[in-house]
């Protein structure tokens, strides 16, 4: 019993661990996207935010500086997207695929190149500071709670976070501007709200917040550079996106139910199991496929359909 | 209450100009508008008239021209600068945003609230603004759930939320219902009363002569004519936008039926939410006739044209065109059986805007020769054809290729009205055929219909006009709450008993 309890606590820990960096960028994700802005760029901005707050991390012996640097490539990747998206009125599934593309192949040139000399150069396998799981005395040892104290600054973050995303959202004058933006920009800019402005600056924000959850794989998750060390979280992101409905808080459960299936899939090669490992590693993707899919045809049966309903549309004024 | 008593202008326009690819839809516009007065804007469609008031709330550039408000020099950039300066518009096309209740639409951009607005604390104001106004609407209902009329009052509220000075209303008439027009007179004059004054849109002469001092007359994007409406009438008025003299009443000759065309029996249906919208309707139409529809708008004329044109399941009934049993078919084995339709959502289920003037004209000859052979398209002869319906419907647009939205609405209408009627083959449907159109194109539309009766063809005609079912149709059926509450031949029915019926009074069949 109390074996059992301390398992399931363990994978908890485990589960909340691998779903932060989700939670953040998938939260980004939904602030771009109730702007109107589809931004498939993610998982590029991931990938380039985790090499250089490793690389930053790395050489100045301050995780935080690397979090920044994410942050801030974050940004200017986001911004290059509303570049070409909202000035240039580029196709934005095009131009967040490029950035993919381009992140991608950046942040694996970078982690062959920003290592030390010792080391031809190469990041992989090189072991710099690092964001330790900070255990909160007496809350930490609760069964199963204690899950929620055992987490590594970063993931703390999220706790103030994603209540704050909710509120500002629904209850703030600026969320209600943001959501009628990605609604329907015709009348937003007839009311008064700077289209093009709102639009920028939640996208920015979606590629800050992704680079962050890139600094939490790099630094905290999976401390370390290694090729593809997102595993395609960005694109999981954009996919929970959906399954939340563009609502931040269900966007955690996306996450927990993502992670929680890493976790256990974990503790399953962990103990031995006669299932091929390849399997095993499928296993969270196959769900998070699954649970779209389920959660897609079981939305759109109720009437529920969630997207914002200008995502994806440019708009300009004086053109009908 | 006239320009020499307050001799200031609380805003003036002047020599403002405006190029869209292809046309000037503003040249040299000029524009006053005096303290606690009404300036009615007239003009044909397409004249420029909800360019010049974009224009002044900021969200087109002029190429040239300068405002002036209470005497100073101003730039307006945004709809934020003119409600800074106090400048209101309720548009063309309702700014709402459909997902959102009435009370967040109300204060969307807004800068003067708390950061994070009490929503009870809004509705509150809404409410007590309501009750002064006396504009029902429930404050925190979704806009997807209000009809029309209730959108039109959320669209004042939002003017008179944000205690706008100037307002605009552009056509604000042109979807209600004569009763809730009258109403929206009311809270006009109680606006002025109070010292706001406001810019008029309106296509119908009576709003003219009943809600303005001053009334100007667009033209290709100029002011041909400003008068003071007390010295002129709605003859001058339309001879004014026009260029030439109105008829506002058509020549018939007399109705000669022929064969039945459509039939309908006992027919019912259920309307979006699943309640019963038309409930045992029977009526037939001949050919060489026109059936008119009268009803207060939500009473199943939406509905009816649905069924008829096989885009709404019956429940029960049967629908006959041609004598062949039709019920509950594809909407293109209607048309194959010869129906056309003149639809009420002109943008949404007329055209496809993202399209050439040509493409949408041959929408619905295409399937066939000449425009297609061994299914493949003949651009050049869907040009052709695009040319002819341009030239004979007079249809205003830079050219055929122009993508449709482009176009002012009486043209978007004369489009689909061409199309349709190319391709007519026994019953067009036509439903609030001349909702926002200018005088001389309700005219032009009117006279098309009467032409493809004369040609032999049944026309079912759904408006909300009484001036207009009278004018033209041969015989007028009443719905009210989905039934047919008499069909009245139109030469000795009368707007009293008509407007009796559409109340729900009974009237034995004809
Ligand atoms: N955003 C735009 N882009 C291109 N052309 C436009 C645009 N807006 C208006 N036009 C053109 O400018 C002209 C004037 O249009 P406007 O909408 O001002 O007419 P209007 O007088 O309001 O007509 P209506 O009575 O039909 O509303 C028309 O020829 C129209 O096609
Ligand atoms: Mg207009």
């Amino acid at each position: 019993m109390i074996e059992a309890l301390l398992l399931l606590t363990q994978i908890l820990t485990i589960t909340l661990r691998a779903g932060t960096s989700l939670i953040y960028a998938a939260v980004g994700e939904i602030y771009t996207e109730r702007s109107g802005i589809l931004n498939l760029g993610l998982e590029g901005m991931m990938l380039t935010g985790a090499v250089t707050a490793f690389a930053t991390a790395f050489y100045t012996g301050s995780p935080w500086l690397g979090v920044l640097v994410a942050m801030g490539i974050g940004m200017i990747m986001a911004a290059i997207h509303a570049f070409l998206t909202v000035t240039m009125r580029a196709n934005q599934v095009v131009s967040g695929l490029s950035i993919t593309l381009f992140g991608t192949g950046l942040a694996s040139f970078l982690g062959e190149r920003l290592g030390p000399a010792s080391n031809n150069g190469n990041l992989v396998g090189m072991v710099g500071p690092r964001f330790g799981p900070l255990e909160i005395p007496v809350l930490s040892q609760v069964p199963l709670v204690g899950a929620l104290f055992k987490q590594d600054i970063l993931t703390y973050l999220l706790y103030a976070l994603v209540p704050l995303a909710v509120y500002y959202l629904y209850k703030t004058r600026n969320g209600l501007n943001l959501r009628a933006v990605g609604e329907d920009p015709q009348t937003a800019d007839a009311m008064g709200i700077d289209v093009t402005r709102t639009r920028y600056l939640y996208t920015i924000l979606g590629g800050m917040l992704a680079g962050f959850g890139g600094a939490h794989l790099s630094l905290a998750y999976a401390p370390g550079w290694t090729e593809n060390i997102t595993g395609g979280r960005g694109w999981i992101a954009i996919a929970l996106v959906i399954f939340a409905m563009w609502d931040p808080a269900r966007a955690v459960l996306g996450a927990i139910l993502f992670g929680g299936i890493n976790a256990v899939q974990f503790r399953l090669q962990a103990s031995g199991t006669t299932i091929p490992a390849a399997y095993l590693n499928m296993l969270p993707y196959l769900m998070t496929i699954l649970v779209l899919v389920i959660m897609t045809w079981w939305e759109n049966l109720s009437h529920r359909i969630g997207a914002p309903a200008a995502l994806g549309k440019a708009y300009m004024r004086e053109e009908k | 209450m006239n320009a020499e008593s307050s001799p200031t202008p609380i805003l003036e326009m002047r020599g403002i100009t405006k190029h869209f690819p292809g046309v000037m839809a503003n040249d040299h516009a000029d524009l006053e508008l005096y303290p606690g007065e009404v300036l009615a804007l007239l003009g044909e469609n397409g004249a420029g008239k909800s360019t010049l008031m974009n224009v002044l709330v900021g969200l087109y550039r002029p190429d040239e021209g300068e405002i002036y408000v209470r005497g100073q020099r101003v730039e307006i950039h945004s709809p934020r600068d003119a409600a800074t300066l106090g400048i209101g518009m309720v548009h063309q096309n309702f700014m709402l945003v459909p997902t959102m209740t009435v009370a967040e639409n109300i204060i969307l951009g807004m800068t003067d609230l708390p950061f994070a607005p009490r929503m009870d604390e809004v509705a509150r104001r809404i409410r007590e603004i309501s009750q002064r106004y006396n504009l029902e609407v429930d404050p925190n209902a979704y806009i997807w759930q209000l009809s029309v009329g209730e959108q039109q009052r959320v669209e004042i509220l939002k003017l008179l939320y944000r205690g706008a000075e100037i307002l605009i209303l552009d056509e604000p008439t042109a979807v209600l219902t004569p009763q809730e027009s009258h109403e929206l007179g009311r809270i006009i004059k109680r606006m002025t009363d109070e010292g706001k004054s406001a810019i008029f849109i309106t296509h119908k002469m009576e709003e003219v002569m009943e809600f303005s001092q001053w009334v100007r007359v667009m033209q290709a994007g100029k002011v041909v004519a400003v008068k003071k409406t007390a010295e002129t009438n709605p003859q001058e008025l339309a001879r004014l936008m026009v260029g030439r003299e109105v008829l506002f009443r058509l020549e018939k000759d007399a109705c000669t039926p022929g064969d039945v065309i459509l039939e309908l029996r006992d027919v019912s249906a259920d309307n979006d939410k699943g309640l019963p919208a038309l409930r045992g309707v029977s009526f037939s139409i001949h050919g060489g006739e026109i059936l008119g529809i009268a009803g207060v708008a939500g009473n199943g004329q939406r509905e009816l044209a649905e069924v008829v044109t096989g885009l709404r399941k019956v429940t029960q009934g049967k629908i006959l065109i041609n004598g062949q049993e039709r019920t509950n078919k594809s909407p293109l084995e209607i048309i194959q059986s010869g129906v056309s339709h003149i639809p009420a959502d002109r943008i949404g289920m007329g055209v496809v805007g993202d399209m050439a003037v040509a493409d949408n004209i041959a929408m619905k000859g295409y399937r066939q020769p000449p425009l297609t052979e061994h299914g493949i398209l003949h651009p050049r002869r869907i040009l052709e054809l695009a040319r002819r319906m341009i030239e004979t419907f007079r249809i205003a647009t830079p050219s055929p290729q122009t993508h449709i939205k482009f176009l002012s609405g009486g043209n978007i209408q004369k489009a689909i009205l061409a199309r349709e009627i190319d391709a007519c083959a026994g019953l067009l449907v036509a439903v609030y055929p001349s909702r926002g159109l200018d005088v001389g194109a309700t005219e032009a539309v009117r006279r098309r219909l009467l032409e493809q009766r004369d040609a032999g063809r049944a026309v079912l005609l759904i408006s909300e006009d009484l001036e207009e079912l009278l004018t033209i149709a041969d015989r007028i059926a009443v719905l009210f709450e989905g039934r047919v509450m008499g069909i009245l031949p139109a030469d000795t029915a009368d707007i009293e008993t008509l407007g009796l019926m559409m109340a729900g009074a009974h009237e034995s069949k004809e």
